[in-house]
């Protein structure tokens, strides 16, 4: 599944088709949970263990990437007919960089203290295969608003991973979500934190489970 | 003295897949044989080695606050280190670029073994994330020379420990949902956990 979804066909959309129709509906829904980028793919590992100690960076991480992942998808499609082939994979790193570059400021502004905790890691968007992946495998190949929908739909399906890990990783490690102290609020006083999932470790046997849990569900087996 | 525990240090203690999760894109597509990942392994000590000098030295007298200042005096105050990314990722991508044509002129073998993996690593997180390092450690020219060739060689030791891991994985009874990158995630994860017996040891 997840190497079919690469090089699907172009779907000749219809004018008269509607801006949610069924067809389209797809793109936001498949990469959720079927063809996720983290667990189906195995695209953008690096930044899905690195910052999800805490839920907080996590949620800023992701509507970072969203946001990248969105408009280079959207810019890529309006000028894909421009960019010859040769090119084109400058061109994409040049787009995505730009983005990144826009992302980073916004956050040493308005969001320093975010800034430092997530320090090289908002740069190492711009190497996220996720993003890369769809320019290569969508943009170049479809219409504005479809494009927009697939970034919408693989953001999500990266966020929604990113975001299980982090709440597991900072319930168990520090007891707390959105540094609320979750288990005190329910009397539980002395809970012990795992200093594990402190650590790296705990990142790679989360995602682990989750990867697990996942393709049991869905019945998908890697050869 | 210093250099040695610097290149001890980012080998062992700060290694760029157990302590950064850099590289993990390749570092699991391509762990599957021991000979493809000593390929990719060198391919990346090599552009590594290259990148965080040159990334040094682009940082340096271009994009530093004050660096232009060699083009004259009132380009003292101009700060361009916001087009770090953009620099970075294009020097990357240009160096890969002509790695790959000089290895594809001097050494037709080596081209062979190395080639295809060459365009692979433009977008190695492992790469630029060295870089972006380089940068907020402030190293100067030599300690940036030794900080890229021990982080290369840090994620060759790891993908190669993996990949033998993985070939001998073959003869495991694994639960279908776990098979490939499921068992995988939980080896790095034991793996870091051994990798972190490094911590505290003091060159």
């Amino acid at each position: 599944m997840a190497i079919e979804t690469l090089d699907q066909p172009i779907v000749k959309s219809e004018s008269s088709e509607g801006l949610l129709s069924k067809r389209r509906r797809k793109f936001v829904t498949d990469p959720l949970n079927d063809d996720n980028p983290i667990t189906i793919q195995v695209l953008g590992i690096c930044s899905a263990l690195a910052i999800t100690l805490k839920m907080e960076p996590t949620l800023v991480m992701s509507i970072a990437v969203l946001f990248v992942i969105v408009f280079s998808n959207l810019i890529i499609s309006v000028i894909r007919d421009l960019i010859p082939n040769r090119v084109r994979i400058i061109v994409q790193l040049a787009i995505i960089a730009t983005l990144v570059t826009l992302v980073n400021e916004v956050l040493k502004a308005f969001y320093y203290d975010m800034y430092k905790v997530l320090s090289v890691y908002v740069g190492l968007i711009i190497t996220n295969c996720i993003i890369m992946g769809r320019l290569e495998a969508f943009a170049m190949g479809n219409k504005a608003w479809d494009s927009i929908l697939d970034g919408l739909g693989s953001g999500f399906g990266y966020a929604w991973i990113i975001l299980a890990v982090a709440f597991f990783r900072e319930l168990f490690g520090f007891g707390s979500l959105f540094g609320f102290e979750v288990f005190e609020a329910i009397g539980i006083t002395n809970f012990p934190n795992n200093g594990l999932m402190v650590t790296p470790i705990g990142a790679f046997m989360i995602l682990g489970i989750i990867i697990w849990i996942q393709r049991t569900k869905s019945g998908y087996v890697e050869h | 003295m210093e250099l040695i525990s610097l290149g001890i240090k980012s080998i062992f203690i700060e290694n760029m897949v157990f302590a950064y999760f850099l590289g993990m894109c390749s570092y699991l597509a391509v762990s599957k044989k021991v000979s493809t990942a000593v390929g990719l392994g060198l391919a990346v000590i090599f552009v590594l080695t290259i990148t965080v000098p040159a990334n040094w030295m682009i940082k340096e007298y271009i994009l530093r606050e004050g660096a232009l200042s060699w083009m004259g005096s009132e380009f003292d105050t101009v700060d361009l280190s916001f087009l770090q990314f953009i620099m970075f990722i294009a020097i990357i991508a240009a160096m890969v670029q002509l790695v790959e044509m000089i290895i594809e002129k001097l050494s037709p073998a080596l081209y062979g073994s190395l080639g295809i993996f060459l365009p692979l690593i433009a977008v190695n997180c492992a790469i630029l994330g060295s870089s972006l390092f380089m940068v907020q450690k402030d190293f100067n020219l030599v300690e940036s020379t030794v900080y890229g060739f021990s982080s290369g060689i840090g994620w060759f030791l790891a993908i190669i420990a993996l990949a033998a891991i993985r070939e001998r994985l073959k003869y495991s009874n694994v639960p279908d949902g776990l098979k490939g990158l499921g068992i995988t995630m939980f080896i790095t994860g034991l793996m870091g956990l051994a990798f972190m017996s490094f911590i505290g040891i003091s060159i």
